[in-house]
């Protein structure tokens, strides 16, 4: 498709770059509510001593009904883990796409990430340039490979603990105990960095408040794409392939949409760090 | 013995109380008969100079079982026997039920009410506030306040009543209302059951003690006999489980029934809120166990107000709690696998390995847990701290950068304004 002309032939305004297409746009809305459904069900457990768990627990239909939901929830998200992993083996085995292994396109961490995040803190204290950024920055690579660590920890623990008369004919029943640890201890760290660190590089930094709603439209503007990713600009202006990127706004519905979507994530996710919070330091 | 004794004296001065009225100043004086009592007593607005009414009703002193086995008046008020001006003087000598009931009075002299009257708490109950006064009826008959069905109201005329528990420093408080919600006060009070205990099954009647009292039936160490008259199964059970043998031993500490199922509030073991409370009955003792059972999904579940999922007495029993070193415990190495399937039918050996107490702080219990916790706790540490620090940074720098790009457009707006 033409930088300047859609699909259909008629002239577009040259506003946006796209960013993600529309199955990781969908991927990312499925694994918000699943990641919600799963944080809400579970954290429960987590604090049963706490008043708020054992009313939350009640709002999803009491214990029984909010372990079918977190098993719902489960399902749902493996099954995203899947097209995701199918996807990139997809990219690299069907189409031996080898930019997803090393290089700007790929989440795979590299020399240039860990020197961005030294420029990147030297910036914040001002003791240097902001960083110019690729299409991945070292944050990002971050929360996509925590989210990925977590669904392998908390999704293979959380099978252990739902079917453990299976999995104790493979292992001993204290790994039932050191998986109940982990499953929480690493689901408090999920919600704990979702919902505050994520939230905020995300959304909630000045920059960005109080949302970003590129994960829904699939597009940055071109001033953002100037001014946080000059170096994905640079390289694809360069590279000749910048045109390949270039479209219009998303409709308004998805802006709307995103909006009511991310604002109700956000908010939803906050109300569980502010009763973690008052768990912990009570 | 005594009526007929009573009826002699009666015929006797009937006599001679006829040849009285021709000649007052001769001979001894005649005792009133109950007709002659009844002469003012009968009048239902019958009161003395206070305007207490001092009236009796025929029928129903003619229906108690003092009236119907012909008792005279003076049997009990013996001091009218010798009374010679009538109307008699107001202050009478109290009834002494000890003249005939001297087996209940002796009884009723230990206990905890006579106790309270000799101290001068006249509030405490006496003879004719449980029995009443002329309309005595035998426990067995329905309508007395004595009956199986009825004493619970009969008690309850004081243990039930706010105003003289708080004037008696009655310490238990309203034992009614904490009792009839009971299953034993619904089977009484609602079903009506012959069989369930009511306040003299575990108090007794004449002679009910403080529970300090090593006589009484509620004394610690005699409370499981108590209960055993009816729980004899149960009774057998816990006498020979842990803590039966312990409290036997003279443990102060080792519970008995109503330390776990407490005394006037026993629930049914099946209903939820009895299974979910008895847990923390265990843990006042087993503080350690309870804290390391919380930690589990087991205990979780539980403390969420559910109890679908193991409680204690599902894996160590009930009455019949025994060490886990002895064979015949639950949870003894022989026994778990049994005690896991009664939930996990798929439960094996190597299923039983769970720790169903794990405790992560205890490197020598569970290692692995122990070494695991830590570096989970390690690893939120380490998350949090870096980019606790990372996003406190951006977020100065951001709101700064904000602020500086704002100026620098004022700025401009200002300069474009002049032009």
């Amino acid at each position: 498709m033409s930088a300047h002309t859609s699909a259909t032939g008629a002239a577009t305004t040259h506003t946006h770059y796209r960013r993600f297409d529309s199955t990781d746009r969908i991927l990312h809305v499925c694994l918000m509510f699943s990641f919600l459904g799963l944080a809400f069900t579970g954290l429960p457990l987590l604090f049963s001593h706490q008043e708020w768990a054992a009313r939350l627990a009640r709002l999803f239909g009491g214990f029984d009904s909010a372990g079918t939901i977190h098993r719902f929830c489960a399902l749902m998200m493996i099954t995203v883990f899947v097209i995701h992993l199918t996807r990139i083996c997809r990219r690299l085995f069907g189409h031996k796409d080898l930019s997803i292994l090393w290089g700007p396109s790929s989440m795979v961490p590299q020399p240039r990430d860990f020197s961005e995040m030294i420029a990147h803190l030297r910036w914040f204290v001002g003791l240097g340039p902001q960083p110019r950024f690729d299409h991945f920055t070292y944050w990002e690579k971050f929360d996509y490979w925590a989210v990925f660590w977590g669904m392998g920890i908390i999704g293979g623990s959380g099978m252990l603990l739902w079917f453990p008369e299976f999995f104790a004919h493979l292992v001993p029943g204290w790994v039932f105990n050191i998986a109940m640890v982990i499953h929480g201890e690493e689901a408090l760290l999920a919600v704990g960095f979702i919902f505050t660190i994520h939230f905020f590089n995300g959304h909630l930094r000045p920059e960005k408040f109080p949302m970003d709603s590129v994960i829904f439209t699939g597009r940055v503007t071109v001033l953002e794409m100037e001014e946080e990713r000059p170096d994905e600009l640079e390289r694809l202006t360069r590279a000749g392939r910048i045109d390949e990127y270039t479209s219009g706004a998303a409709p308004s519905w998805v802006y709307k949409g995103g909006r009511a979507v991310g604002g109700v994530a956000v908010t939803l996710g906050l109300i569980m760090v502010a009763l973690i919070l008052f768990a912990v330091l009570k | 013995m005594r009526r007929s004794h009573a009826l002699a004296m009666l015929c006797v001065l009937w006599l001679a109380g006829s040849a009285m009225a021709a000649a007052p100043q001769q001979g001894a004086p005649k005792p009133p008969s109950n007709d002659d009592c009844m002469a003012c007593h009968s009048d239902a607005g019958a009161v003395r100079a206070n305007g207490r009414s001092v009236a009796v009703k025929p029928d129903a002193f003619g229906a108690s079982i003092h009236g119907a086995g012909g008792l005279a008046c003076i049997d009990c008020h013996a001091d009218l026997a010798k009374a010679t001006e009538f109307p008699h003087a107001e202050k009478l000598a109290p009834a002494q039920c000890a003249t005939c009931h001297d087996k209940a009075v002796a009884a009723y002299d230990t206990s905890v009410h006579a106790q309270a009257r000799r101290a001068g708490g006249l509030l405490a109950a006496n003879c004719a506030d449980c029995h009443g006064a002329h309309d005595i009826t035998p426990s067995a008959d329905p309508t007395s306040r004595t009956h199986h069905l009825r004493l619970i109201e009969t008690c309850g005329r004081c243990h039930g009543d706010e105003e003289i528990i708080k004037r008696g420093k009655i310490a238990i408080g309203n034992v009614v209302d904490l009792f009839k919600d009971s299953i034993h006060g619904k089977a009484l009070i609602r079903s009506g059951l012959s069989v369930a205990p009511t306040c003299s099954d575990c108090h007794g009647n004449h002679d009910i003690r403080r529970k300090s009292d090593p006589e009484s039936r509620i004394f610690r160490k005699t409370i499981p006999a108590t209960c055993s008259k009816c729980h004899e199964g149960v009774g057998r059970e816990y006498w020979e489980s842990v803590h039966g043998t312990q409290v036997a031993k003279g443990s102060p500490l080792a519970p008995v029934c109503t330390s776990c199922h407490t005394a006037h509030q026993i629930r049914r073991s099946d209903v939820e809120g009895w299974k979910l409370e008895v847990i923390k009955e265990c843990g006042t003792c087993h503080e350690q166990s309870l804290n390391t059972y919380r930690d589990t999904f087991h205990g979780q579940v539980t403390a969420l107000g559910y109890s679908r999922v193991a409680s204690c007495a599902d894996c160590h029993g009930a009455h019949n709690v025994f060490p886990k070193a002895d064979p015949r415990s639950q949870v003894a190495t022989g026994n778990l696998v049994a005690s896991c399937k009664k939930c996990h039918f798929g439960a094996t050996e190597n299923f039983a390995k769970y720790d169903p107490h794990g405790d992560p702080g205890n490197r020598e219990r569970n290692p692995m847990l122990f070494y695991t916790t830590k570096f989970m706790q390690m690893l939120l540490l380490g998350v949090f701290t870096f980019f606790g620090i990372h996003t406190g940074l951006w977020f100065g720098r951001g709101l700064q950068q904000k602020a500086a790009a704002r100026r620098t457009r004022g700025k401009d707006d200002s300069t474009e304004d002049g032009e």
